[in-house]
C-alpha cells in the first residue's frame, strides 16, 4: 500500500452496505438457507428498490398510453416516459433526439444493421468487428454481409485476451462500419475506444459500439468518444428487462429509414403511403415498453447518485481481490483466462478449475448460495480460438462486496471435495 | 444436487465406458446441447436380428452429460432397436438418480437423445447422416 494512494481506491464498507440494502433479492436467502451471493450481474443486474417501484407506480397511479391520450393520466405517462429519454441522454452525454428506445442492446444493432446498413452497405464493402464481439453483435453484421455481400473482417485477440491493433490501418481500408464491444462479456477486456474510433473516422468509417458491458460499469460519454452508434441494455444496469437504448449522432438517424413500421412512428398516413415521424420517434413503432423504459430512467438517476467513477474503482478492487483469491486455487488446477490487470478489465473474470466442467462447478456453487454463468457466453467463436470449450464466468457489480469473493472462494474448496480435485 | 456427484458418477466421467470409435458402425447419431455446447456421437453395431452388439460413444460436456451417457452405453448392449427407441426417461433417472434441476436436466438426457436417434433414424430406414 502506497502513501499516494488516493482517497476514493479506499473501500468504503458504510457506502456499500447502504448500497446492497437497497437490492431486496440481496436479503432473500436461498432455498438452502443460504446467502445469495450473486456474480452474474454480466448476465443481468439486480433491481434496486427505487427501480421496482417506479414499476409499480406507473401500473397503479398512471397507467395509460403515451403518445395519444389528452386526459391527465395519458399527460403523466408521456411526460414520465420522455423525462426518462432526458435522463438517458444525460447519462452518455447525449441530445435527447439521439436517444432511440429499444428492447435492448441486440434490437439496437440489429435496427442499425438494418436501417443503415441496407441503405449504406453494399457489395465489396468491409465490417470491421473484433475477435471478441459477443454474437449479438456478430450475427446481425454476418446477415447483413449475406445480403450485401459485404466482407467481414475482424481485429484479432491475442493470448492474453488483448485486442491486437497492429495491422487497423490496413483492417480500415475500404471498411465502412466498425462495431466494436466496450467490453468483452466473456474475459471483461476493456477496448481501446480511443484509439479505434478516431482511426476508422480517419478511414470514413462509422463507428457503432456495443455498450451492453460498458454502460453499467464505466462512465460513458459519447460525445467525448465520438462513437456514431452506442447501444446498451437496462437489465445490465439496475433497470427493467426489455428496454434498451440506441443512441445515434442525429445526422445519422435523420438520413435512416424506420426499421419496424406501424403505429406511433408516423408524420401523416394515407391509404397507399405514409411519412414517418422525426427520429428517435421514427424507430419506435407501436406502443413501448413504457414502464420499463421510465422505470430505466430511476435506474440511471441511482447509478448517477451512487457515481460512475465509484462504481469502476469499486469493481476495479473487487477484481483485484477475486484474481487473488482465485490465483490461491492455481495449483490445484485453477485456469485464469483474460488479462490479469484489473486496470484492463471491467469486473468479468473466466475459469475453470481442473477437469471440473464449468457446469458442474456453477451447479456446486449453486448449493452455497454463488450465482456464477458457466458456458459459451454467447462468444461461441472466441471460446474456439482461444481453446476453451467453456468457462465458469464470475462477474460484478456495484452491490457485490469482498465478502461474496470470499464465499466464491470458500465454494471453489468445496466443489474441489465433490471432485476430489 | 451436490448429492448428484457421487464416486461412481464422477468414476463414469473420469473413466468413461465405451469412450471412443467402433471400425465399422452401422448406426450412428450426434446432437449437440446448445445452451451449453455439449456435445454426444453415439455408434453402434447391430445384428442382422436388430439386436445392438456394440456400442462406442464420444464428445465433451460436463459430468453429468458424459456420466449419463457413459452409464447408457452398458445398459443396451444386448437390446434391439426397438427396444432402445423406446427407452424413456427413466433408464437415465436410475443411473444418475434424482434431484437434478431442469436445466442440467437436458445435460442427463443429451445421451438417450442421441441414442435413440440413431435408432429410430436406423429403424425408419434414413440413411446414415455421416455415410
Amino acid at each position: 500500500m502506497t502513501q499516494t494512494m488516493p482517497a476514493v481506491t479506499t473501500f468504503d464498507d458504510a457506502k456499500l452496505a447502504r448500497i446492497a440494502a437497497d437490492f431486496p433479492i440481496l436479503g432473500r436467502p436461498t432455498s438452502r438457507g443460504k446467502r445469495l451471493v450473486y456474480l452474474d450481474s454480466a448476465a443481468t443486474s439486480q433491481k434496486p428498490r427505487a427501480v421496482i417501484q417506479a414499476l409499480v407506480d406507473y401500473y397503479e397511479q398512471y397507467n395509460a398510453n403515451i403518445h395519444r391520450g389528452v386526459y391527465e393520466i395519458a399527460e403523466r405517462a408521456t411526460a414520465e416516459f420522455e423525462a426518462a429519454r432526458v435522463k438517458l441522454a444525460h447519462f452518455i452525454n447525449a441530445d435527447v433526439r439521439e436517444i432511440v428506445w429499444v428492447r435492448n442492446a441486440t434490437e439496437a444493432i440489429n435496427l442499425v444493421a438494418y436501417s443503415w446498413g441496407s441503405t449504406n452497405i453494399k457489395a465489396g464493402d468491409a465490417i470491421l468487428l473484433t475477435e471478441l464481439e459477443h454474437h449479438s453483435d456478430l450475427i446481425p453484421w454476418q446477415l447483413l454481409a449475406q445480403r450485401t455481400g459485404a466482407e467481414l473482417r475482424f481485429i484479432p485477440v491475442d493470448a492474453r485476451g488483448l485486442l491486437v491493433l497492429d495491422d487497423l490501418d490496413e483492417l480500415l481500408d475500404g471498411c465502412k462500419l466498425v462495431a466494436i464491444g466496450h467490453v468483452s462479456n466473456t474475459i471483461g477486456t476493456i477496448a481501446p475506444l480511443d484509439v479505434v474510433i478516431p482511426r476508422a473516422h480517419a478511414a470514413g468509417a462509422v463507428v457503432l459500439v456495443d455498450g451492453a458491458q460498458g454502460a453499467p460499469h464505466l462512465r460513458v460519454d459519447v460525445a467525448a468518444l465520438d462513437a456514431d452508434f452506442y447501444a446498451f441494455s437496462g437489465h445490465k444496469m439496475l433497470g427493467p428487462t426489455g428496454i434498451g437504448v440506441l443512441y445515434g449522432k442525429r445526422a445519422l438517424l435523420d438520413s435512416m429509414p424506420p426499421f419496424g413500421s406501424g403505429g406511433d412512428m408516423i408524420h401523416n398516413v394515407e391509404y397507399e403511403r405514409a411519412t414517418f415521424a422525426e427520429p428517435p420517434w421514427r424507430f419506435e413503432a407501436g406502443t413501448s415498453n413504457i414502464a420499463d423504459a421510465i422505470a430505466f430512467g430511476v435506474a440511471v438517476e441511482y447509478l448517477e447518485a451512487v457515481g460512475m467513477d465509484w462504481v469502476r474503482e469499486h469493481e476495479r478492487e473487487l477484481t483485484a481481490y477475486a484474481l487473488e483469491r482465485l490465483g490461491e486455487f492455481e495449483r490445484r488446477g485453477m485456469a485464469i483466462y483474460g488479462p490479469r490487470d484489473p486496470a484492463l478489465i471491467s469486473g468479468v473474470i473466466s475459469f475453470n478449475f481442473a477437469d471440473i466442467h464449468a457446469h458442474d462447478l456453477a451447479s456446486i456453487l449453486d448449493t452455497e448460495g454463488v450465482c456464477i454463468r458457466a458456458g459459451h457466453h454467447c462468444t461461441m467463436p472466441l471460446m474456439e480460438k482461444m481453446g476453451w470449450s467453456s468457462t465458469a464466468r464470475a462477474s460484478f457489480y456495484l452491490y457485490n462486496s469482498h465478502a461474496d469473493i470470499d464465499a466464491l472462494a470458500a465454494a471453489l474448496t468445496k466443489a474441489a471435495q465433490v471432485f476430489k480435485v | 444436487m451436490d448429492d448428484f456427484y457421487r464416486d461412481y458418477v464422477l468414476d463414469h466421467y473420469r473413466n468413461p465406458r465405451n469412450f471412443g470409435h467402433l471400425d465399422r458402425p452401422d448406426v450412428q447419431a450426434d446432437d449437440l446441447n446448445p445452451l451449453c455446447g455439449d456435445t454426444i456421437h453415439m455408434e453402434l453395431n447391430v445384428d442382422g436380428g436388430g439386436v445392438v452388439r456394440d456400442v462406442r460413444f464420444s464428445g465433451k460436456g460436463c459430468a453429468i452429460s458424459q456420466a449419463s451417457a457413459s452409464m447408457l452405453t452398458e445398459s443396451i448392449k444386448g437390446m434391439t432397436l426397438e427396444d432402445v427407441a423406446k427407452l424413456s426417461k427413466d433408464v437415465v433417472l436410475e443411473n444418475v438418480g434424482i434431484g437434478i434441476s431442469p436445466t442440467r436436466m437436458k445435460c442427463a438426457m443429451l445421451g438417450l437423445r442421441v441414442l435413440k436417434s440413431a435408432a429410430i433414424g436406423e429403424l425408419a430406414g434414413w440413411p446414415d447422416e455421416e455415410s
